[in-house]
């Protein structure tokens, strides 16, 4: 038929709302920083040159800095921790380009493996003997200064920062939207078909809502871990759980006043099946509000995770969460900041992000607007 | 002659959107006097709204304005907001269509008639209410002392008008614009309204701006009319001379838009399509666990209708007559008592299930072109959908040639059919809402109003369409309406029905040209006057 080939093409709600949103500068901007935020996180802990579980223990608690650690000053303090360590002298030491000579001496003959002190030392590598008295009671040995950058600074442990807010970025986003799709797929269709069925039905599944309301959310998520554990999959389940009980609220009201729109009448009219109507002409028509309710969900759901995580009931060590990580921060708030400001400052970039996407996409998809 | 009170030169509404400048207003200029009433007339879309919203500084977002709209010496285009305000709501004020969203839910009538009294007029409490009470009066609302106290939902569609009216005239203005300040009410209180509007206005001598699309309406109550189209001026000049002798060609197609033209009734012996036997419909107001006991509302008390093959049954009546529910009862959309048959089979006791394959033969075209199209489907799905339904089995390919043949049906371009409703006129929806009913061949369809929403001209192409598809197909209509001119045209029977009742039936020479009820003779009144 000449007709199918040449059918204009409709814009339809969606490509209008698009449009719209393009047009906004804050939402554009945030949806942009999300997508960074996304793969910093992602790629990010593969080039720091540190693993989150990796532990310095002469880096505890080091200040953030751009220039690489170890500093002049407190390499001859690391040395001769390390020298302690084999029980030997240090009679003398000097540094030669990037390599440290130190000489040092025993009342016994020195055994060559001691140069593993040095290697084992986060300070030095490489480190070997340069030479040996015959008596075999000196010896020298050189080893290279180590560079290492820690620009977020460590924590208790001695462990990157860096590596860790992005480790836990990756976490806490996963579980954010996890939790959230979780929630509104369980919501929609729980909610739309409440709506919908309306009457007795609609009686009975709000009530059970209303039962699920007024559990302590705290509560059940202690039962589930009595359980089954701490687990990273239950976290998701969790929060999903208790967090599509709103959301089935709200599509419950919209579906409610989109049935007695004309259009689901014309359906009935039409001898469309319940089940129909739900696919065709419910659920695509309360998109919208779902769409932006799901972008404040996200950042509801980030929260709750830090919450738990914050009471210890999220996700365990060496893992992190921005929760974690921000509660471990506000234990050492007077003495290592560091630990403090950069998870929030993570944490709460992503959620401005969150919201000014929700705002830009209720002011997109609003049909008031037009 | 008097100086004009307004006089708009050269107004040009821009509005920024998506697909770039839209040109709402293109350079209008009008003037109105005191004593004066201008109409100003048009299609949807034609500008006229944008062009007082324009003036009055309250134009959307997107919108701008040229131009001058010069108040008695001073600019309205451009005035500082508080400047513009010491003038809008008090020297001109306005009244719109939609008297149920005009009022704050929230408050009673008298507050929110007192509070701009109080406001404008720089007096207290006690003086402003009496002025509120004296509006309520010249507004003709019985009761005024108590009225003040009721709550907008507590009153009728004409009462909520009525108030708008008094609170418009609270301030003494100079100008009133009304922008379609009948159109959401039944006819019968169209005509009362339109009747306290005119007297009022030579009472008070002030000018008025009356815009509207309904011809009837501005031969009641205008002295001037502008006829707008596409956001120009195409004629202007005295009522009575436009009347007499239009001039341009658009404005003689608005006067001919009257639909015209009676339908023969079907050959006596035409078989019975629908046959419904004392139908009544109860719907239960509150109640519940813990409520009491319900209110029984009867929306229809024991009508009978009987539709044959190729007739047109008209149902006329003012909204909350129970014609809409009746239509529904008789299709099984809503639960009903009374015997229903549809071609001799007893439907009534049929379950959902049951119901389903006769749907196919039982179409439904419903009122509001706006909302009885899913906005999230294109033209197409919409046709396309009862077929899924009914003949699950075809192929799409196969689904969309059926859609192209029901789209050229209703004299559509089906090339438009990917495109989503609101790229759609109102008349073109509603082709569409017919194409979704014709798709699947049907015996009987119930047309609720399906002109109501639409511009006068768009009315008669679509019952002209409607009356083709009937001939061609030997349809029968159960054809809903308010509108006695429309209904005349349509239908070969007329019922009119009051408070779920039959008042009285006949042919419509009969029932319109002999009225016996007085209920009849006042809607015949109202629209026909």
């Amino acid at each position: 038929m000449s007709d199918v080939a040449s059918v204009s093409p409709g814009r339809s709600l969606w490509a209008d709302a698009w449009a719209r949103l393009k047009a906004n500068r804050a939402a554009t901007f945030s949806a942009l920083y999300l997508v960074l935020m996304t793969v910093v996180c992602l790629i990010g802990p593969l080039l720091t040159s540190h693993a989150f579980t990796t532990i310095y223990p002469d880096y505890v608690r080091t200040p953030p800095s751009l220039a690489p650690y170890p500093r002049a000053d407190t390499i001859e303090k690391s040395l001769r921790d390390a020298v302690k360590r084999a029980r030997i002298e240090i009679s003398g030491w000097r540094q030669e380009g990037a390599r440290v000579f130190v000489a040092v001496s025993s009342a016994k003959p020195i055994d060559e493996r001691v140069v593993r002190y040095l290697d084992r030392s986060d300070t030095f590598e490489d480190a070997k003997v340069e030479e040996k008295s015959a008596d075999g009671l000196k010896l020298t040995m050189s080893g290279r200064v180590e560079h290492k950058y820690f620009y977020f600074g460590t924590d208790n442990s001695g462990r990157d920062l860096l590596t860790r807010t992005l480790i836990a970025g990756r976490v806490s986003l996963a579980i954010g939207l996890l939790a959230g799709f979780v929630a509104v797929a369980i919501g929609v269709v729980y909610g739309a078909t409440s709506g919908l069925m309306g009457g007795k039905t609609d009686e009975v599944m709000m009530r059970i809502v209303d039962i699920l309301y007024s559990l302590p959310f705290i509560f059940f998520v202690i039962m589930l871990v009595v359980f089954f554990g701490r687990n990273f999959v239950l976290m998701f389940l969790a929060v999903g759980a208790v967090l599509w009980l709103d959301m089935a609220r709200i599509v419950r009201g919209q579906a409610l006043s989109l049935r007695r729109q004309e259009y689901v009448q014309a359906a009935e009219a039409l001898g469309v099946r319940q089940s129909g109507i739900l696919i065709r002409h419910i659920i695509p028509n309360l998109l919208g509000p779902v769409v932006i309710y799901m972008t404040l969900l996200v950042p509801q759901v980030i929260i709750l995770e830090s919450f738990l995580s914050f009471l210890g009931l999220g996700v365990q060590e060496p893992m992190a969460s921005w929760g974690v990580l921000i509660s471990a921060g506000a234990k050492n708030i007077g003495t290592a900041d560091w630990l403090l400001v950069f998870p929030s400052i993570f944490l709460t970039s992503t959620l401005f992000a969150l919201n000014f996407i929700g705002d830009g996409l209720r002011d997109a998809l609003d049909p008031k607007d037009r | 002659m008097a100086e004009p009170i307004l006089a708009l030169k050269n107004i040009k509404v821009n509005f920024q959107t998506l697909d770039g400048i839209v040109e709402a207003v293109k350079g209008v200029s009008l003037d109105v006097k005191a004593g004066e009433t201008v109409a100003i007339v048009g299609e949807s879309g034609s500008g006229k709204s944008q062009l007082m919203m324009g003036t009055m500084g309250l134009l959307a977002s997107n919108g701008s304005i040229a131009g001058v709209a010069d108040y008695r010496g001073t600019n309205l285009v451009g005035l500082p907001k508080p400047e513009l305000n010491s003038i809008r709501g008090r020297k001109i004020t306005m009244i719109f269509q939609e008297p149920m969203t005009s009022l704050d839910p929230l408050y009673t009538i008298g507050n929110q008639l007192i509070e701009p009294i109080m406001h404008h007029q720089k007096i207290g409490w006690d003086q402003a209410n009496a002025r509120a009470i004296d509006m309520m009066k010249l507004v003709k609302i019985q009761e005024p002392e108590r009225r003040m106290g009721s709550y907008p939902h507590e009153m009728s569609g004409g009462q909520r008008q009525r108030v708008m009216i008094a609170m418009a005239l609270a301030n003494d203005p100079d100008l009133l614009i009304a922008d379609e300040p009948t159109t959401a009410l039944d006819v019968t209180i169209q005509a009362e309204i339109l009747e306290l509007m005119a007297s009022l206005q030579k009472r008070l001598g002030m000018g008025m701006i009356f815009i509207t699309h309904d011809l009837n309406i501005v031969r009641r109550i205008a002295s001037r009319v502008v006829v707008m189209r596409y956001g120009e001026v195409v004629e202007e000049g005295d009522a009575k001379a436009i009347f007499k002798q239009p001039k341009h060609a658009y404005t003689k197609a608005l006067l001919d838009a009257e639909p015209s033209g009676r339908k023969a009734p079907p050959a006596a012996k035409a078989p019975k399509i629908l046959d419904g036997t004392s139908v009544s419909v109860t719907f239960k107001i509150g109640g519940g666990f813990m409520a009491g006991p319900p209110l029984l509302l009867k929306a229809v008390d024991r009508v009978s209708v009987t539709l044959k093959q190729g007739q047109t049954i008209g149902i006329v009546g003012e909204s909350g007559s129970g014609k809409s529910t009746l239509a529904r009862a008789l299709l099984r959309l809503v639960p009903s008592e009374g015997a229903i048959s549809f071609e001799g089979k007893d439907i009534a006791k049929l379950d959902r299930e049951e119901m389903r394959p006769l749907r196919k033969q039982i179409q439904i075209v419903l009122q509001d072109p706006f909302g009885s199209l899913s906005p999230r489907m294109t033209a197409g799905q919409i046709v396309t959908e009862g077929l899924l339904v009914h003949e699950p089995s075809m192929t799409s390919r196969k689904r969309d040639q059926r859609a192209v043949q029901a789209l050229e049906e209703v004299q559509l371009d089906p090339k438009l059919r990917n495109r989503y409703p609101h790229e759609f006129s109102g008349g073109q929806r509603q082709r569409i809402a017919i194409a979704r009913a014709i798709i699947l061949k049907p015996r009987l369809i119930v047309l609720d109003e399906p002109t109501s929403a639409l511009d006068r001209q768009v009315q008669s192409q679509i019952i002209e369409l409607l009356r083709n598809l009937q001939k061609a197909n030997n349809l029968s209509y159960l054809f809903i309406s308010h509108d006695l001119a429309v209904v005349r045209a349509m239908a070969d029977h007329i019922i009119v029905m009051k408070d779920g009742r039959v008042v009285e039936q006949g042919t419509p020479d009969e029932v319109l040209e002999n009225p016996r009820e007085p209920y009849t003779k006042r809607l015949m009144a109202a629209a026909f006057a």
